[in-house]
C-alpha cells in the first residue's frame, strides 16, 4: 500500500440554497507513473490514484478518470451546486485496491 | 531505437513544421478512440495553461466547457497521451475543473469536450517546458 | 557581461515582463494573514555586495508563486502535517514526545529564524537538524534521524512553518565568527570544472538566466523547500551539495562542518527576509 496517503478537502461550511460553491481537494500520493527506472535500471511499476469522485447527498458532482500524467499529490478544483444542507463525500481509488474517503458537511440556508 | 522514440521524434518534427499531426501518432489514436472518428469542432471549450512551465512535473491547467458532459485532456508529447477525463454530474456547479499535470517536454495539450448534444469540441494550448539550470 | 549571458538574455526576450522586475502589486500574503517580506535592506556585513536582498519567490513564475499563497495549495504543507503527527508521538525509551516538553509546535515560533545557532553547553554551532537530534537522543532516548531523512525534513518544515513571516536573524559574531568567516570564504571560492562560486550565480547574476532558469539570490529563508523537480522537501545541505555538484566539483557531505559553515554564512546574507518554509520552488 502506498505510504502516507492522506486526503485534504476545502469546502465552505455554509452557503445559500442553490448556490455554487468552490471545492478544492488534494491527496498526498506519489503517483508513480510507471515511466521511471530505479538505480538498477528496472522500471518502477505504476502505482497511482486512478479515479476521483465527489458526490453531494449521493448525487455526482464530478467523476474523474486519472492517468499517470496527473502530478504527484493529485489536486482538483471544481464547483458544486448545493440545493440543500448535506454532506459531500470524496473518494479516491488507488491502483493497489485501496480506497480513501473524506467527507465535509455544508449548512445551506 | 524504440517505437515510442520514433513516434515522439515524428511528433516533434511535425510540431516544429507546424503541420497537422499524422494519422499514425499515438496521440491521434487516442483522440480517435475517444471521439470514435466524429468531427471535432474548434472552440466551445477553454483550456488554460501557462505558456511556459518552470517544471514539467507540475503544470497547472484549467478546462471549461459550458454544456459539456465530459472533458478529456491529452498531452500529445507524453509517453502516454491520456491525462484525465472529467465527467460532470447533475450537481456540478459548472463544467469546469482545474488540476496539475506532468508534461515530459514542450508540447501541445489538447482538451476535447463531449457536449450533451453528442458533438465534440476542441482547444489546444502549447506549453513550453523549460530545462532548469540546476533543477531540471 | 559574457556572451553566454547575452545569449541567455536574448532568449529571455521571448518572455513578457521579467519575473524579477519590481512590481507594485508584488505581494505574498500567506493564508490571507502572514505577510512575507520579499525585499529587505542588505545586511551591513555584505558591504554593498547586494543593493537589497530579495526572496527567491520573486524570481519564480506566477504559477509557482501562487502555490505559496495558501497552505491548501502548498504541497510542502502535506509534510508539515505529517510532522505534526510525529510531534505528538512518544519516540524513545523515555516515553516522551516533542509535545511532552514543548506543548504545541506553535510554541516553537521564533526558533527557526535564529538557526544555525551556537550551543553554549556543547560548544558547537548547531543547525536545526542537530538540535532536533539532540532532543531525540539526549531527552527522548530515541535514535537520531538522518540529516536528510523524511522525518527530519518534515520536522524542520514544521518548525519553519510556525515561524513564517518572522525575519531571519542569525548571529554572526562572538563564538561563531570564525565559522562564519570560513563560510564566507567558501561562498566566494570557485569550485569545480566550471569554476563557479556561489557568488558567480547568486550575487553577480541573480535575475539572469542559467539555461532557461532564472537565478535567485540564493537565500535559505524558504528552506526546507518543496521542489517540483523532486516532488519532495529539500534540505539546505542537499541544495548546497547539488549546487556544488553542478559546478562539476567533488561536493561536501550533507551534515559536514563545511556545509554547516556555509549554512551560517548564507543564512546571514538573508538576515531580514522572512521565514517562508516550506517555500515552493521548481
Amino acid at each position: 500500500m502506498a505510504e502516507n496517503v492522506k486526503p485534504r478537502v476545502k469546502v465552505p461550511s455554509s452557503a445559500s440554497a442553490g448556490e455554487t460553491v468552490q471545492i478544492k481537494t488534494l491527496i498526498s500520493h506519489q503517483m508513480e507513473s510507471g515511466q521511471r527506472r530505479d538505480a538498477d535500471g528496472n522500471v518502477i511499476p505504476r502505482s497511482i490514484i486512478n479515479r476521483f469522485v465527489a458526490t453531494f447527498n449521493g448525487e455526482t458532482v464530478i467523476d474523474v478518470v486519472i492517468e499517470p500524467a496527473v502530478s504527484t499529490n493529485p489536486y482538483f478544483e471544481f464547483e458544486a451546486k448545493v440545493p440543500e444542507s448535506g454532506e459531500f463525500v470524496f473518494t479516491w481509488y488507488d491502483d493497489d485496491g485501496s480506497v480513501y474517503e473524506d467527507t465535509a458537511s455544508i449548512e445551506v440556508s | 531505437m524504440e517505437r515510442r522514440e520514433v513516434l515522439m521524434l515524428g511528433a516533434g518534427a511535425v510540431v516544429a513544421l507546424g503541420l497537422p499531426l499524422p494519422a499514425w501518432s499515438a496521440a491521434d489514436d487516442a483522440v480517435m478512440a475517444y471521439t470514435g472518428g466524429s468531427d471535432v469542432l474548434e472552440g466551445g471549450v477553454t483550456l488554460d495553461a501557462p505558456e511556459i512551465a518552470e517544471n514539467g512535473n507540475t503544470v497547472p491547467i484549467r478546462v471549461s466547457a459550458e454544456g459539456a458532459e465530459e472533458i478529456v485532456v491529452f498531452a500529445i508529447g507524453n509517453p502516454n497521451p491520456g491525462v484525465a477525463t472529467f465527467r460532470f454530474g447533475p450537481l456540478a456547479g459548472s463544467q469546469e475543473a482545474s488540476t496539475r499535470i506532468r508534461l515530459a517536454e514542450t508540447q501541445d495539450v489538447v482538451a476535447i469536450a463531449k457536449m450533451s448534444d453528442g458533438t465534440f469540441h476542441r482547444a489546444v494550448r502549447e506549453v513550453k517546458v523549460t530545462i532548469g539550470g540546476c533543477g531540471g | 557581461m559574457t556572451t553566454r549571458t547575452v545569449a541567455a538574455l536574448a532568449l529571455a526576450g521571448l518572455l513578457a515582463a521579467p519575473a524579477w522586475a519590481e512590481d507594485a502589486e508584488e505581494r505574498l500574503l500567506v493564508n490571507d494573514e502572514i505577510e512575507i517580506t520579499l525585499r529587505a535592506p542588505a545586511p551591513e556585513h555584505l558591504d554593498g555586495a547586494l543593493p537589497e536582498i530579495v526572496s527567491g519567490w520573486v524570481y519564480r513564475s506566477p504559477e509557482t508563486q501562487d502555490l505559496q499563497r495558501d497552505d491548501f495549495d502548498n504541497p510542502g504543507i502535506l509534510y508539515v502535517d505529517q510532522a505534526r503527527e510525529v510531534w505528538n508521538a512518544a519516540l524513545g525509551s523515555e516515553g516522551k514526545s516533542c509535545a511532552s516538553c514543548h506543548d504545541d509546535p506553535e510554541s516553537m515560533r521564533g526558533v527557526r529564524p535564529v538557526y544555525p545557532k551556537w550551543d553554549e553547553a556543547k560548544g558547537e554551532l548547531q543547525s536545526l537538524e542537530m538540535q532536533i537530534n539532540e532532543c531525540l537522543t539526549d531527552q527522548m532516548g530515541a535514535e537520531a534521524w538522518g540529516w536528510d531523512s523524511d522525518d527530519m525534513k518534515n520536522m524542520t518544515a514544521l518548525l519553519a512553518s510556525v515561524s513564517r513571516g518572522m525575519p531571519i536573524d542569525v548571529a554572526i559574531d562572538g563564538p561563531v565568527q570564525d565559522i562564519w568567516e570560513r563560510g564566507r570564504e567558501m561562498y566566494y571560492t570557485r569550485y569545480g570544472q566550471l569554476e563557479l562560486s556561489c557568488a558567480s550565480c547568486h550575487e553577480q547574476n541573480y535575475g539572469n538566466l542559467i539555461r532557461a532558469d532564472h537565478l535567485s539570490q540564493g537565500h535559505t529563508n524558504g528552506f526546507p523547500v518543496y521542489r517540483f523537480s523532486t516532488t519532495a522537501l529539500v534540505s539546505q545541505h542537499n541544495r548546497f551539495r547539488g549546487c556544488i555538484r553542478d559546478t562539476r566539483a567533488e561536493t561536501f557531505a550533507i551534515g559536514s562542518d563545511d556545509l554547516l559553515a556555509l549554512e551560517l554564512y548564507v543564512a546571514s546574507r538573508g538576515n531580514g527576509l522572512s521565514v517562508e518554509g516550506p517555500a515552493v520552488r521548481h
